[in-house]
């Protein structure tokens, strides 16, 4: 398949969507710095964005009837304010742990296990 | 069957490369300044791929709210945190392994559900479908957030007619969620100033 001379379907949105989507499962499980892990989850809701807006797009179905229209990219305006609130949140909490154990690994926080 | 180029598939290839090769630089870059330079690249690469999508207000959200204000607090944070133990954080090559593995079965799950399904290969699209203009959405997205569906008005089946009664009811309970987070986040990172200070604060742990 060459994909200079084909349309792009959502097929090829849903590639990148899972090679951001892995790419931050990846940072999330091996970084060690906390914002590290909070640059993974970026990554991931971005991955899940880039498939709302796909299944939504009308660029890109043949049968745009069964796409998902605005709703498609009304959830993906939700995932990104979902993002800002989250990503305040958690810088809060990991300058919090800056703060109180001067430093910044994650694998430091573990006054909570069992 | 055109031999000519589509430049649409070619800036899709464009963004898809960059935001595909920026994400791998984050996952394999150890610095974390570099880390967050990577994601403003990958961000701004989706956000080509939403405008290629024919999604301008997502597009343009993207842009200003996540790369200039989300990544904004991201950068922050980096230099807050930036002290020299903590820029250069390796993680141990077992553990690299681990998570290398976890990722590649999952990137093989997902391309293979990706692959799939024939309808979306996007082979059946129509000429009409093709050459269907741009219209601009913000303002059925503004209308639909405040409750009323321009884009579906005709639903013939009274169940869906139910569903398409847009998204008043999602959105203020996003604002009021967002308001107070905000002042949560604020509140949790304010400065304590405590009374006195008899120690000297301590000395930073090194990582192992």
């Amino acid at each position: 398949m060459n994909l200079l001379t084909q349309p792009v379907g959502p097929m090829h949105y849903l590639l990148v969507g899972a090679v951001l989507f892995v790419c931050g499962v990846i940072c999330m499980t091996a970084k060690r710095n906390a914002l590290g892990v909070l640059m993974g989850i970026e990554l991931v809701l971005n991955g899940a964005t880039l498939n709302f807006v796909a299944f939504g797009s009308r660029f890109l179905r043949g049968d745009s009837a069964s796409s998902l229209g605005l709703d498609g990219q009304l959830m993906a305006l939700f995932v990104i304010v979902l993002a800002a609130a989250e990503a305040a949140v958690a810088l809060a909490i990991a300058l919090n742990f800056y703060h109180t154990h001067a430093t910044i690994d994650v694998d430091d926080a573990s006054e909570l296990k069992g | 069957m055109s031999v000519a180029i589509q430049w649409h598939s070619l800036f899709f290839l464009l963004m898809a490369l960059a935001a595909c090769g920026a994400a791998l630089a984050v996952v394999l870059s150890a610095n974390v300044v570099r880390m967050a330079f990577w994601l403003v690249v990958s961000l701004g690469a989706v956000a080509g791929l939403f405008f290629l999508a024919g999604a301008d207000l997502v597009g343009t959200l993207q842009l200003m709210v996540y790369v200039g204000g989300t990544l904004v607090l991201l950068v922050f944070g980096v230099m807050l945190t930036a002290r020299q133990p903590f820029v250069d954080m390796r993680t141990a090559p077992t553990q690299w392994l681990v998570a290398a593995l976890v990722g590649a079965s999952l990137l093989a799950v997902l391309w293979q559900a990706a692959l799939s399904v024939d309808r979306w290969a996007g082979r059946g699209q129509t000429l009409a479908d093709r050459q269907a203009q741009a219209e601009p959405t913000a303002a059925p997205l503004g209308l639909a957030l405040v409750g009323v569906r321009v884009d579906k008005p005709d639903q013939a089946d009274p169940r869906l007619r139910d569903g398409m009664a847009g998204y008043l009811l999602p959105f203020e309970v996003i604002s009021v969620h967002l308001v107070v987070v905000l002042i949560g986040a604020a509140h949790l990172a304010r400065a304590k100033r405590r009374p006195t200070s008899p120690e000297p604060p301590q000395t930073p742990r090194t990582p192992e």
